[in-house]
């Protein structure tokens, strides 16, 4: 193992089982509802809406440490891989799956890096619709998700709704502002062998969950 | 005997508390033993909440002062964070809120600095003036009268109330008293949890006519009155171990603890009633959220502070 990456192991621990955890348990606060839904082992899909960065780290630290290694959240990068720093933290600490939001060719796999991810037995966090968008509102889920499920139907997606974070920190600010999270976690997913019927009934269980709550107005 | 930072009395009483529960924990086993296909879950779960609120109580008022000022900061902000994760609140107020949620490091420091006037004037007065302020030049009008009202009505409950719990431990000791400061923050929380606990006993078992029937259908006036006797029976117990207080001046702190629970705790109702929640959070398993276990203290802090204050420091 080289220096480099015994350095960013150390770092990855100390970021998802200290800072991480103290962010999200003590400065939030989860209110997790169906646990024993979540995966044990990979390769898994976590599919959550998305509307703070926060998303990725609270669904990360849903699952134990143990299989951190093995967890691999799927992030856009054009705005990770911006600058260096910022895309050897989130490659090296956070361990993204970096994917592509536009094709340059136009019969280019774009999911390809996400394949690899689930063919070597990892658990994919997934956003399906691919921005963050405004906060704390449901945009349109785009096909990607129909797209992997197809090609791995023995892969199981776990539906995840989140509601609190859009508000602790949303798209465009830094300040975090401390509110409880919702995550509530659905029953997996199987593939139904149609793409736009199994699209319909990942937003079904999304908007299922989303019912189980009680979310005060934040407008 | 000497563990803890707590004098003798002090710790003969969280010896009891310790036999009570050990007593409860036999009459949960001996149900379930008895009534095996009945579900008692949300007991079992109830109590074993109870012996973890136990154990952090001991823990936070026994290692030193500061500690149990910091448990009390902590309990300010689960509470308000609860609150504002309940109530409407504009995104315009992102950052209002965060300058609410600066108060409690600010008002546990008077605390902690034993700046009385500072204490009692901070949220009332300048954290109501400065972050109504604050909201204007945000700029936002929409629901601002709103706004304004629920946030400071959420500061003066859950940190203004509450702080006044950790006041208790800097109150001057007078000679030859060992009672003072966690003393007397045992007698108001052990009393008010207790009431609340006899207040539902007495309810289920004798109550027939409700006593506030839109707020909280299950409360009921045999309830309140068997509540009420029984804190101040106890209060006439505890009060010489833990307090200063006379025989007849322990029946008043005891009708002021249970009357004082009693409207914290449909207060708080009124509040999740407001909003169509049964529970205002899921901290505590069995109990609900964090609000929905210091209720009762949202009164009963403030009022038994300032009659302990007014006669006795």
């Amino acid at each position: 193992m080289s220096t480099e990456a015994r350095w960013a192991g150390i770092l990855r621990w100390i970021f998802f089982g200290i800072v991480v955890r103290f962010v999200v348990l003590i400065v939030l606060g989860l209110n997790v509802r169906h646990r024993e839904r979540l995966p044990q082992k990979g390769p898994a899909i976590l599919a959550a809406n998305h509307n703070s960065h926060l998303d990725t780290l609270v669904l990360m630290s849903l699952l134990p440490l143990r299989v951190l290694g093995r967890l691999r959240p799927v992030a856009a990068m054009d705005y990770f891989f911006r600058n260096r720093w910022l895309a050897w933290f989130a490659t090296h600490v956070i361990g993204v799956v970096p994917i592509k939001r536009q094709r340059s060719t136009p019969d280019e796999d774009l999911l390809a890096p996400v394949a690899e991810a689930l063919e070597r037995g990892d658990i994919v966090i997934f956003f399906p619709e691919g921005s963050r968008g405004e906060p704390e509102r449901l945009a349109e889920f785009k096909s990607g998700i129909a797209r992997l499920a197809g090609r791995f139907p023995q892969v199981p997606v776990t539906p995840v709704f989140m509601h609190g974070l859009g508000k602790a920190l949303p798209r465009g600010e830094w300040l975090l502002v401390p509110f409880f999270v919702d995550v509530f976690i659905g029953e997996p997913l199987t593939w139904n062998g149609d793409r736009r019927a199994y699209l319909n009934e990942f937003k079904c269980a999304i908007e299922r969950l989303a019912a189980e709550g009680h979310f005060p107005p934040w407008e | 005997m000497t563990w803890l930072a707590l004098e003798p009395p002090v710790q003969a009483v969280l010896v009891g508390i310790l036999a009570v529960l050990i007593v409860a924990e036999v009459v949960v086993w001996t149900l379930r033993r008895r009534n095996p296909g009945k579900s008692h879950q949300e007991l079992v779960d109830r109590l074993r909440s109870w012996w973890v609120i136990f154990f952090i109580f001991v823990l936070a008022i026994g290692l030193s002062r500061t500690v149990a000022i910091v448990f009390f900061a902590f309990l300010s902000f689960l509470a308000l964070k609860e609150y504002l994760s309940l109530i409407p609140t504009r995104r315009a107020d992102r950052r209002v809120l965060f300058w609410a949620y600066l108060t409690i490091p600010a008002q546990y420091y008077w605390v902690y600095d034993g700046w009385y006037n500072m204490f009692l004037v901070f949220v009332p007065v300048w954290a109501f003036l400065l972050i109504a302020a604050r909201m204007v030049l945000v700029g936002e009008t929409r629901e601002f009268l709103r706004a304004a009202g629920t946030l400071h009505w959420g500061l003066m409950m859950m940190v203004f109330a509450i702080s006044h719990l950790a006041y208790l431990l800097v109150l001057p000791t007078h000679v030859g008293d060992t009672s003072a400061g966690p003393g007397l923050l045992v007698f108001v929380v052990l009393l008010t949890q207790l009431n609340d606990v006899a207040q539902y006993v007495w309810g289920k078992s004798l109550g027939r006519r409700r006593i506030v029937p839109t707020v909280s259908p299950g409360k009921t006036v045999a309830g309140f009155v068997g509540g009420v006797l029984t804190t101040v029976a106890l209060s006439m117990l505890l009060a010489p171990l833990l307090t200063p207080l006379s025989r007849a001046e322990s029946i008043a702190a005891g009708l002021i603890i249970g009357v004082g629970g009693f409207l914290g705790d449909v207060t708080i109702s009124a509040l999740k009633r407001d909003l169509g929640v049964k529970d205002s959070g899921s901290l505590i398993p069995g109990h609900g959220g964090i609000l929905d276990r210091i209720d009762s203290l949202t009164f009963t802090a403030p009022l038994f502070f300032h009659y302990m204050k007014f006669f006795h420091y």
